[in-house]
């Protein structure tokens, strides 16, 4: 096993709908994208995210393009137009969900992308 | 690919106030048959309601204006169509506005269209009569509990009014609200006279139009590999090659800079879609599993496949309301112990605010001191000690008055709190309007769209 941010097996963009935020990911490859099915549920999101999401995280996947769609629910403090936070359209929490530690196993490494910026 | 079966559209505006760049980069360097114009995010019906009651000539997007009289010569010398959500709530003063421009620049016989009937802002009472309680889909509330505060109401209505526009030889088409995406949608039914109830070719348009909305977010901005991209000052508008059967090409403007991969291309498709098997739209639902992507060249990639289904008897509605008042100030301050500090001032604000004679509840203050992971909150670990950070301190409340009280106390802390505090600028910060969102459905048959054509 070996341990690897989520950068490295994936990107993101993300973004709001009200106060509901959408954190879209997609695997670098397909043997990535396997293995995420199994290691980046919605429960470990919700885990991840508990101090600012308290909806229902859900999961959606698009095996075509090796995505997923995560949809978290109540986790802009009110929503884009009446919170005072920075980040009122979760704009970087799908850079921030790349920063999940992840303990892959070790033959995933060489697939995974290593120059992290 | 054969030129002559093939429908190019390029986005020059991904939101209201997006560079005035984009426009002249695609005239300079592309043939293209449409240009749309994004200029309505969720909030922007509120903002152009409250301009226009303070202004019968404004709310709607005026820089379309100014850039209408940019791009106006070329586009008619070239037969390029533009298709634009500038009217905001404003249809007559944008007609109007844009009218005077074309004649200034004496491009007489051109066409322009108005698709309205989004604006059901006065008919809220009689449409709740009729059983329409446009229920807020996040919460289940009807809209009678906030009616009265209610500021702004309309609907994301389709494709088809725009093409009726097309139909009747429009040369600029201008919208209120409609589906970002049926700005794309509807030159492609019209041009490859696609039947309203092919709903893979509608899905097709629409994912079209979902890549294009945001500008250059299909073209490597907001990219997560972003130092794989080059060129950035000049970034490459977004450009959609479309076949007669649904099949297309996303590419960018050429010699600029930017990146179209299937990664780039896929983060966009990704974007704040919420459920990708069911894309509600007006005219569809779009399905975004079954898109195949293939890198087809260099900036070059191909999208088949796409599968749509028949559209909800339902429209969405953005309605918009009243929700109190808000205010937010910043202070820089430094370390040692700058986190320490920094609570000190929150708390002496408050106190401050006591002394007043106002008492704010707790839920309705806000700190944000950032350096600590505010936008990364307890996803990764903070540095207990900063040299520098900046503190947000703020609040919301029903009463404007109130809360500047809180803007006035912000300046005395850097000499009364505690010391290294610095970067005051911009004057005392003034209470501002919340404007809730209400996100709403109504039954199709209760919209009434009008489309109407004038010559210059």
């Amino acid at each position: 096993m070996a341990i690897v941010k989520l950068q490295q097996l994936a990107i993101a963009r993300s973004g709001d709908k009200g106060n509901i935020s959408n954190i879209g990911i997609m695997a670098r490859s397909r043997t990535i994208y396997l293995y995420l099915c199994e290691a980046l549920t919605a429960e470990v999101v919700k885990a991840y995210f508990k101090e600012v999401a308290f909806g229902t995280v859900t999961r959606y996947m698009l095996p075509n393009l090796n995505a997923f769609n995560f949809v978290l629910e109540d986790s802009l403090g009110g929503g884009g137009t009446e919170t005072l936070i920075t980040d009122a359209q979760g704009k970087v929490y799908g850079a921030g969900l790349l920063h999940l530690k992840m303990d892959i196993p070790s033959e995933l490494l060489d697939v995974a992308y290593m120059t992290e910026s | 690919m054969d030129k002559q079966s093939v429908i190019r559209i390029a986005n020059a505006q991904g939101f209201w106030g997006d560079s005035a760049l984009g426009p002249r980069q695609i005239l300079a360097e592309e043939q293209i048959d449409y240009i749309t114009f994004d200029y309505l995010a969720e909030v922007s019906m509120s903002i152009l309601q409250k301009q226009r009651m303070q202004n019968p000539d404004m709310g709607y997007a005026q820089d379309f204006v100014n850039m209408i009289k940019k791009v106006m010569p070329v586009c008619k010398e070239r037969g390029i169509k533009i298709v634009a959500n500038a009217a905001g709530v404003n249809a007559t003063a944008c007609l109007n506005n844009t009218k005077n421009a074309l004649k200034e620049l004496g491009l007489f016989g051109t066409k322009i269209a108005i698709v309205e009937g989004d604006d059901i802002l006065g008919q809220l009472d009689q449409l709740i009569k009729n059983g329409q309680e446009l229920k807020n889909m996040e919460s289940g509330k009807a809209l009678k509990s906030v009616l009265q505060k209610v500021t702004s109401a309309n609907v994301y209505i389709g494709a088809r009014p725009i093409v009726e526009a097309l139909n009747k030889g429009a040369d600029i088409v201008i919208t209120g609200r409609v589906s970002d995406p049926s700005l794309t949608l509807a030159p492609l039914v019209y041009e490859f006279k696609w039947s309203m109830d092919d709903y893979d070719r509608l899905a097709a348009g629409t994912i079209m139009g979902h890549l294009l909305e945001c500008g250059t977010q299909a073209t490597g901005g907001n990219y997560t590999d972003w130092k794989k991209v080059s060129g950035f000052a000049n970034m490459g508008f977004p450009i959609v090659e479309a076949q007669a059967g649904g099949s297309f090409v996303l590419t960018k403007v050429k010699n600029t800079g930017g990146l179209v991969t299937i990664a780039t291309a896929t983060s966009q498709l990704l974007y704040e879609i919420s459920d990708p098997e069911n894309y509600l739209g007006p005219d569809c639902i779009a399905d975004f599993t079954s898109i195949q992507l293939t890198q087809e060249g260099e900036n070059r990639v191909a999208f088949s496949n796409i599968k749509g289904k028949p559209p909800t008897s339902n429209y969405k509605v953005s309605i918009s309301y009243e929700k109190g008042y808000k205010i937010l100030s910043t202070l820089c301050v430094s370390g040692p112990d700058a986190i320490e500090k920094a609570n000190l001032m929150y708390n002496m604000v408050f106190a401050r605010l006591s002394m007043h004679g106002i008492d704010i509840p707790e839920q309705d203050r806000f700190l944000e001191i950032f350096g600590t992971n505010v936008l990364y909150k307890g996803l990764v670990p903070t540095n207990p000690q900063p040299h520098e950070v900046l503190v947000r301190i703020g609040a919301k409340g029903p009463d404007a008055k109130s809360l500047n009280v809180l803007g006035s106390e912000i300046a005395p802390l850097i000499t009364s709190g505690p010391p290294g505090i610095t970067g005051f600028a911009g004057g005392r910060a003034r209470a501002k309007a919340i404007v809730g969102y209400w996100p709403a459905l109504i039954e199709k048959t209760k919209v009434n769209t009008t489309v109407w054509v004038e010559e210059i």
